[in-house]
């Protein structure tokens, strides 16, 4: 596997700036997940280092080798997109053997039979190898592009939201298979997704992109407990961090306008007086929706809790993070 | 608004059966869950309700009065369905009337109803114009306001969240739970998604192969399920099973499990053979002093807490624990789990054996 790294790349198309002056270095053997909302310049990112697009200025290094004369086929990155992409009159096993048969590669017969057979079994589709892919659901169809990116050895893999079309269970259990193939191959992932428990679950490192810049970048642990700004406090974690007034609560630093307080950071029995709208019991924890002042938040409580709508509390921060006028955090 | 009792409702689709002999009553003014996987026949009742299925047999009363061989438009009841259909060449507004002009109300109410429905929706700056450039969620709040201006005795919604993505949805549900606190109107609610109906509901039926399952308060059928099908449908991560093969007797307070002894509720019914010790992943807690073992395979961190999965003796486990414990993948841990918490199910028929903890959510259920 291979370390990536973009060096100040940046890339418009028209007059839309999908990125500008990003670096970021993809360690061998990391998974990165790249986390932002739609037009963040996730997608732009991959296409520029498996080749499909050319960077307007800037570096990518593989393996420390400027990689601009490289073509795709030489890049040798795996994509899987997020529209799954099949031979439809090949069976499933066919498809997924398929990669391995390039004439590049000169794989033994029995070797592919093994692959195959591994992939299927680690992706749940093995009872399902010998039907025309036409003949699947589209969770499956997914299954099986993930499992033709998988049965190769390339330098990366490539994902573009692989998962979001298939239902929550799936979902899960493919988080943690994803994970554990990552890991056990020691494989090198750039991964892309607007789902932040993706995110959270699955990454060594999470990149945040805002609107085509890398506004922080690190380990989900960092970035949930150690934002750089409003906007990145807010692509993780659910429900939402609560973003009030500083002057709520004393104690703000010198510029800090706003406070921001992720629902478990929110201390129940002291401080201001708050009154409870929503109280939503979500079986394992309970969700209280609380009016202070004329700011609307959300804080978690005990699954049991006989807080009900109309009641009050009172309510200090705890561990808060501080934000000035544009966002940025204050300390 | 209107109390709905269904009772004994069954439908069949030539050979197949869709629903058979669901029983429950939504009560007046609850915001009322239908859950299940797709098949389940939650749709069908649904549209057996609201009159635009009839029932093989059995019956449904909407404030006392027997429908279910009535047509859909004496029934009173608007429905939303996933795909909201609106008229594209009418505006918002004439849209929002078209219901009432259908009646043949005067026009000066129809202004009146429309405008207060209007509000109500958070919708008047866009009434004068064309529903083809509305976004998602000003078009669903149209096809909303179509259901509400005709004052119906209770609301159908089939899905009606199912098309947006994740941030809209959670926006979206939150505006419809608070639209229906401030109306009070019954309503009848389909999902698959079970945060959405634990979210939303006042009441959930879980309904599987076209049976209900389970029907209750949601945090009761969460702490109480009735079946194994419940336990693993409700909760992410669902409830873990732990399969053991024992003779328990009624008045048992205790189980054995890979050679260690377990508190449980006190039992009321005896069982033997193939049994599933059930508990919830934030039930379990890594005890170094336990000595029923396990080895930590992944580990999630989810922020707020974090999902441990574990190999344990009888099968694998997860465990949410708070995200500032350190845990390693690889690394063996003693599990405890609280006792006052589990449920066991007999396998071979998948339903929860009555204890002191569940006898109270089961007995009625």
């Amino acid at each position: 596997m291979a370390e990536v790294s973009m060096k100040n790349i940046s890339k418009s198309f028209g007059d839309q700036v999908a990125l500008e002056a990003v670096d970021m270095t993809v360690p061998d053997g990391s998974f990165v997940v790249l986390l932002g909302p739609t037009g963040a310049g996730k997608t732009t990112t991959l296409r520029l280092i498996s080749g499909l697009d050319k960077p307007d200025s800037g570096q990518i290094l593989i393996n420390g080798q400027d990689a601009a004369n490289q073509t795709p086929a030489q890049r040798n990155m795996a994509m899987v997109f997020q529209q799954y992409s099949l031979y439809p009159h090949l069976s499933v096993r066919q498809n997924l053997a398929f990669p391995l048969k390039s004439p590049m590669l000169r794989t033994p017969a029995d070797e592919i039979t093994r692959k195959v057979a591994e992939v299927a079994d680690v992706l749940q589709i093995a009872h399902k190898l010998d039907n025309k892919a036409t003949e699947l659901s589209g969770g499956e169809m997914q299954r099986v592009s993930i499992g033709r990116a998988l049965v190769r050895n390339p330098q990366m893999y490539l994902m573009d939201e692989p998962l979001s079309s298939l239902d929550a269970k799936l979902r899960s259990d493919l988080r943690i298979e994803l994970k554990r193939i990552q890991a056990s191959l020691g494989a090198t992932m750039l991964y892309v997704t607007h789902d932040q428990i993706e995110a959270m679950t699955m990454a060594t490192h999470v990149g945040v992109l805002d609107h085509g810049k890398l506004v922080q970048f690190g380990p989900p642990r960092e970035i949930y407990e150690d934002p750089v700004s409003i906007y990145a406090a807010s692509r993780l974690g659910s429900p939402k961090i609560n973003i009030l007034p500083a002057d709520m609560f004393p104690g703000a630093p010198r510029g800090a306008t706003q406070i921001g307080l992720r629902p478990e950071h929110i201390r129940i029995g002291e401080g201001q007086v708050a009154d409870v709208g929503r109280v939503e019991h979500l079986g394992d924890q309970t969700r209280l929706h609380l009016t202070l002042g004329n700011v609307d938040l959300i804080t978690l409580t005990d699954a049991h809790t006989t807080l009900a709508t109309g009641d009050t509390l009172k309510i200090a921060p705890q561990s808060p993070l501080y934000f000035d006028a544009n966002g940025d955090r204050v300390h | 608004m209107a109390q709905i009792i269904i009772k004994n409702l069954r439908k069949d689709f030539g050979d197949f059966t869709a629903v058979q002999s669901s029983s429950f009553t939504i009560e007046d003014g609850e915001f009322f869950m239908l859950l299940g996987p797709s098949g389940c026949g939650k749709t069908t009742t649904l549209r057996m309700i609201a009159g635009l299925e009839l029932p093989t047999s059995g019956e449904i009363y909407i404030d006392g009065e027997e429908v279910s061989q009535k047509r859909a438009s004496q029934r009173d009841i608007a429905f939303v369905f996933q795909m909201f259909a609106l008229y594209p060449h009418l505006n918002v507004r004439q849209n929002i009337s078209y219901p009432l002009k259908s009646q043949r109300m005067p026009k000066a109410q129809i202004s009146a109803k429309v405008d207060e429905v209007a509000q109500i929706l958070g919708i008047e700056d866009i009434l004068n114009k064309p529903v083809g450039g509305l976004s998602g969620g000003d078009r669903q709040r149209v096809a909303l306001g179509r259901a509400i201006v005709r004052d119906p005795k209770a609301f159908m919604m089939d899905e009606p969240l199912g098309a947006l993505d994740a941030e809209f949805r959670e926006r979206m549900s939150e505006e419809l739970r608070a639209l229906h606190d401030r109306m009070g109107a019954t309503t009848v609610y389909v999902t698959h998604d079970q945060l959405e109906a634990m979210q939303m509901g006042d009441k959930i039926v879980v309904m599987n192969h076209g049976s209900v399952e389970q029907f209750g308060v949601p945090q009761q059928i969460y702490d109480w399920p009735a079946t194994l099908f419940v336990a693993d449908f409700i909760g992410s991560p669902p409830m873990n099973f732990l399969h053991f093969n024992d003779t328990l007797s009624k008045g048992d307070t205790h189980v054995t499990l890979g050679g260690q002894d377990f508190e449980i509720p006190r039992q009321l019914q005896a069982a033997s053979g193939d049994l599933v010790f059930g508990v919830r992943p934030e039930h379990v807690s890594l005890d170094q002093t336990s000595a029923y073992k396990g080895e930590v395979m992944a580990i999630e961190y989810l922020g707020t807490t974090q999902i441990i999965m574990i190999n344990a003796p009888n099968g694998v486990l997860k465990a949410r624990v708070a995200a500032a414990d350190t845990v390693t993948v690889g690394q063996g841990v003693g599990l405890a789990f609280n006792p006052r918490t589990i449920t066991i199910f007999d396998k071979s028929t998948g339903a929860a054996l009555l204890s002191d903890a569940n006898i109270g959510v089961l007995d009625h259920g």
